[in-house]
């Protein structure tokens, strides 16, 4: 990676080499805090806390608190500001060109969760772009992914691997619609564990049509608020309290985040059964592990075909592969006849890119 | 096909037993009689061999896919899975919808491919991945084609199911499906018919089987009532002899009378009606021999005479289920026993042995006895209600198995590899190792043992220190002890420590221990 470059050239201190250095600085630098432009002297999502810091999107493995002033899309404030409580932060449409010690950044969607952006940097006539997490899926919500010319390119690989390709989103949710409507039918609860920010949303979306009642547990709540009061729109629900007892739940739909699974809380919807929605439920193993009655591979990652179109589509000419499956999808595009490293990162250890058992 | 893996997806996604058998049940209503009988061969073991080599699937899908062999490996590592790799891979075809055929279509077409040339395989390998529009189908059928299909269904359920839909005892269905019968010949009448003119001569009964003892044994009540033998580390075997015909079964219902030629003088003498439950044994005379000595033997096409003499086995009998052509399986164990005991003494043959009954008057002396077991060649005790019949599978209650406590050693994770199956993408395959000097020697494996929690630290460890990058082996730093338990070891030649272990698992996680603090090869080798 460039850094590295870096420090080979200051090895052998030599004048001319030295100078090299200087022009082929890299835009955005592999550090311990984070990704770094020494040039803006800002970071991209880092895991440390910093002095200035731009945030692609709101989960907790991208948004750290602690550092002094923030920069993301105008709907991912209100999550950051529900997630980190009360921080400096400043906002921006989407494709509004800012000007950060003469750096030019602007944030473009990337289509994984409402709010989430891609960071476009230029400087004298450089272009990176950095995908944060991506979908290239429309899924109606989060906005639709765009493609970005650049002459680098900093991708995810949450899904890195060909078996991981998706069914149109419209296929999923009409699965997850037969499947609660037959659990309606046989005088059950259906409980879909899914993501409180991004996915629960998408949930709803799939499930609003059926005109059944939906609870949602404090977790998803919290976003549902958050995301209403910032002006997005979205299907009615109710929050599951303490108050409530096992009564209220009558062939009901249920939606709680993965943590609910195998709780005490999850006894008071008996009878039900259990669908867990997430890309990890493509592989039949992941499945068996959540025990789950049914998985659902639906994911705000992009699939393996996402991945390549998306890193096709901006003609970038390096490849930086970070969290997921980067060794291996970096071989691969290296195979490929790519320019193409891995970067290790902080990424991905929480969300939907975690693979642990209680994902 | 659809059917099928239907019924597929529902085993593996329930854990409800109630749920499965309704599931098998459902299936049994509406699959056709070919289906049906290939379903239960399927669930009983009994698949068709393997017609088409992994690394000839392997090829073709890449091919097929267009992507290069490492890919797929490292999708393979993550899957846990072959055929569901496979079926992942394959691109789906939305625009066509094709209908699949039954189950037994594949499977007939599939054996009558084994003489087929690979053009002519591949050919068909890939129609069916084309035409098979769901993954769960795919799945199921490269299951079949590599010959992998072994979907586990406790043979209680499928018998449940299975005497559910026919409405006949359950221990009548168990009777019927054990043994040697061809799917491909047999008819689902035919097979849930045991009076049958065409019924096997060589059809065993369904064994008898024992839970680990729980409880003290003061719970077990009056002494009295208790018959005690000695648990032999040997084959479990069903001996056979009906029609001057001699049949021994082992306990994975195989069929392994020509695996011990030293028993053919047995089979000779031994009368018709007669079947009898014991335990395979190498021994000398008989004083039984180390597990080791005759798992040499396991497995061998050819028995030389220097196996013969190095391993002779005999047979240990301990029950007797059938006696001059009738099933006394209700009879009471004593008199069972008894009928076994004039049985054995009246033939006076040198390979078989009654398997002693061991005398004690109290549990506490029988407490004293049991820590003699390993002494006495023996894995503990076998506790036996003398009012019991012989129960078809598993039942809790009459007997009872009591094992000796297992050999432990700490040992340290020094390899970790991605399990497969319900383990698939999780680092729970592991090499362990002992302390020789400043080197750490490896000296066992083991997969089983640690809880889902601690899979999941283990599994995030290893990745947070795994030093390769690709293919399945990771090394990682030598800092998580483990108490390994075991019940067996031996001096071993193909092992580079220079011993091998029987039935290693993780015993409980050392959080407390230090590597340093481990074992060391010599306290290993002690214990030989």
């Amino acid at each position: 990676m460039g850094i590295s470059n870096v420090k080979i050239y200051i090895h052998i201190a030599n004048n001319d080499i030295y100078f090299l250095f200087l022009y082929h600085m890299p835009l955005i630098e592999f550090t311990d805090k984070g990704l770094y432009c020494p040039q803006g002297k800002f970071y991209i999502d880092p895991w440390r806390p910093v002095d200035k810091a731009i945030i692609t999107h709101a989960h907790s493995d991208h948004a750290k608190a602690g550092s002094a002033h923030y920069f993301c899309h105008t709907l991912t404030k209100p999550l950051l500001l529900s997630r980190l409580g009360p921080h400096t932060i400043q906002d921006s449409a989407w494709g509004v060109p800012h000007h950060i010690n003469g750096v030019q950044v602007s944030l473009h969607p990337s289509g994984h969760i409402i709010g989430a952006a891609q960071i476009r940097v230029e400087y004298k006539g450089e272009i990176w772009v950095c995908s944060g997490d991506y979908k290239t899926e429309n899924d109606g919500i989060s906005g639709a992914f765009e493609p970005i010319n650049c002459h680098t390119f900093i991708t995810e690989s949450t899904f890195g691997l060909p078996i991981y390709n998706w069914l149109p989103q419209h296929s999923i949710y009409e699965s997850m619609r037969q499947w609660v409507l037959k659990n309606i039918a046989q005088q059950k609860n259906a409980i879909l564990l899914a993501y409180s920010l991004g996915k629960a949303q998408r949930v709803l979306e799939a499930l609003a049509p059926l005109d059944i009642p939906i609870w949602v547990h404090g977790a998803i709540w919290n976003m549902h608020e958050s995301l209403s009061n910032a002006g997005v729109a979205l299907p009615l629900v109710q929050r599951i309290t303490p108050e409530h007892t096992k009564s209220n739940f009558k062939n009901a739909i249920i939606l709680a985040p993965p943590g609910a699974d195998g709780s005490s809380w999850i006894k008071k919807f008996t009878p039900y059964q259990l669908a867990v929605c997430s890309g990890w439920m493509q592989v039949r193993a992941n499945q068996r592990r959540n025990n789950a009655d049914i998985g659902f591979a639906l994911s705000d990652h992009a699939d393996w075909n996402g991945l390549l179109q998306a890193i096709k589509a901006t003609s970038a000419e390096k490849i930086f592969v970070t969290h997921g499956f980067q060794a291996v999808f970096s071989k691969y595009l290296k195979d490929q006849g790519l320019e193409a490293e891995e970067v290790v990162t902080a990424y991905g250890q929480e969300e939907e890119a975690s693979k642990t058992i209680s994902e | 096909m659809k059917a099928f893996a239907t019924l597929i997806e529902q085993l593996s996604t329930t854990t409800k037993t109630a749920e499965k058998v309704e599931a098998l049940y459902q299936y049994f209503k509406v699959a056709n009689d070919r289906d049906k009988v290939w379903a239960i061969a399927l669930f009983t073991g009994r698949r068709p061999r393997r017609t088409i080599s992994s690394t000839l699937l392997k090829t073709w899908c890449a091919d097929y896919c267009n992507l290069p062999l490492w890919l797929l490996e490292e999708c393979r590592h993550t899957v846990g899975d072959l055929s569901e790799t496979i079926a992942l891979l394959i691109p789906v075809q939305s625009d066509i919808i094709y209908t699949s055929s039954p189950l037994h279509v594949y499977i007939e077409k599939l054996i009558s491919l084994s003489s087929a040339n690979e053009a002519e395989k591949k050919a068909y390998m890939l129609q069916c991945w084309q035409q098979l529009n769901s993954s769960t189908e795919r799945f199921v059928f490269n299951k079949l084609m590599s010959g992998a299909f072994r979907i586990g269904v406790s043979q209680q359920l499928l018998i449940q199911a299975l005497s559910k839909f026919a409405q006949m005892e359950a221990s009548f269905i168990a009777h019927c499906i054990t043994g040697k019968w061809d799917p491909s010949l047999i008819s689902f009448h035919e097979l849930i018919n045991v009076s049958a003119p065409s019924a096997d001569v060589s059809k065993p009964y369904p064994f008898c089987l024992a839970y680990p003892i729980e409880s003290g044994l003061d719970k077990l009540g009056d002494s009295a009532n208790w018959l005690a033998e000695w648990k032999w580390d040997g084959i479990r075997g069903q001996l056979i002899k009906r029609k001057d015909t001699a049949f021994l079964w082992s306990r994975g219902e195989e069929l392994i009378t020509e695996k011990f030629p030293e028993l053919n003088q047995l089979f000779t003498y031994l009368p018709n009606g007669i079947v009898l439950d014991g335990e395979i044994v190498a021994a000398i005379h008989d004083k039984p021999l180390p597990f080791s000595l005759l798992q040499t033997r396991i497995g061998r096409k050819h028995i030389s005479k220097k196996i013969l003499s190095d391993a002779p086995v005999r047979f240990f009998a301990y029950d007797i289920l059938e006696y001059r052509g009738e099933d006394i399986r209700q009879y009471s164990l004593e008199n069972r026993r008894k009928i076994l005991e004039s049985l054995v003494t009246s033939l006076n043959v040198h390979t078989l042995f009654i398997s002693p009954s061991i005398s004690f008057t109290h549990w506490q002396e029988l407490k004293q006895i049991h820590l003699q077991s390993r002494a006495n060649s023996a894995e503990g005790f076998m506790l036996k209600k003398k009012k019991s019949p012989y129960y078809m599978g598993r039942k809790k209650g009459d007997w009872w198995k009591w094992k000796v406590d297992p050999y432990t050693i700490d040992a340290v994770l020094i390899y970790a590899q991605k399990g497969s199956g319900r383990r698939g993408n999780l680092y729970t395959d592991f090499t362990f190792a002992v302390k020789d000097g400043d080197k750490l020697v490896p000296f066992a494996k083991a997969y089983s043992g640690l809880t889902n929690a601690e899979i999941a630290q283990v599994d995030a460890f290893v990745k947070r220190n795994a030093v390769e990058k690709f293919g399945p082996v990771r090394t990682v730093k030598p800092e998580l002890v483990f108490e390994l338990a075991f019940e067996g070891i031996h001096l071993s030649s193909r092992h580079k420590c220079g011993i091998a272990v029987r039935f290693p698992r993780i015993y409980r996680w050392r959080k407390d221990k230090k590597p340093e603090e481990i074992n060391t090869l010599a306290d290993l080798k002690a214990l030989l």
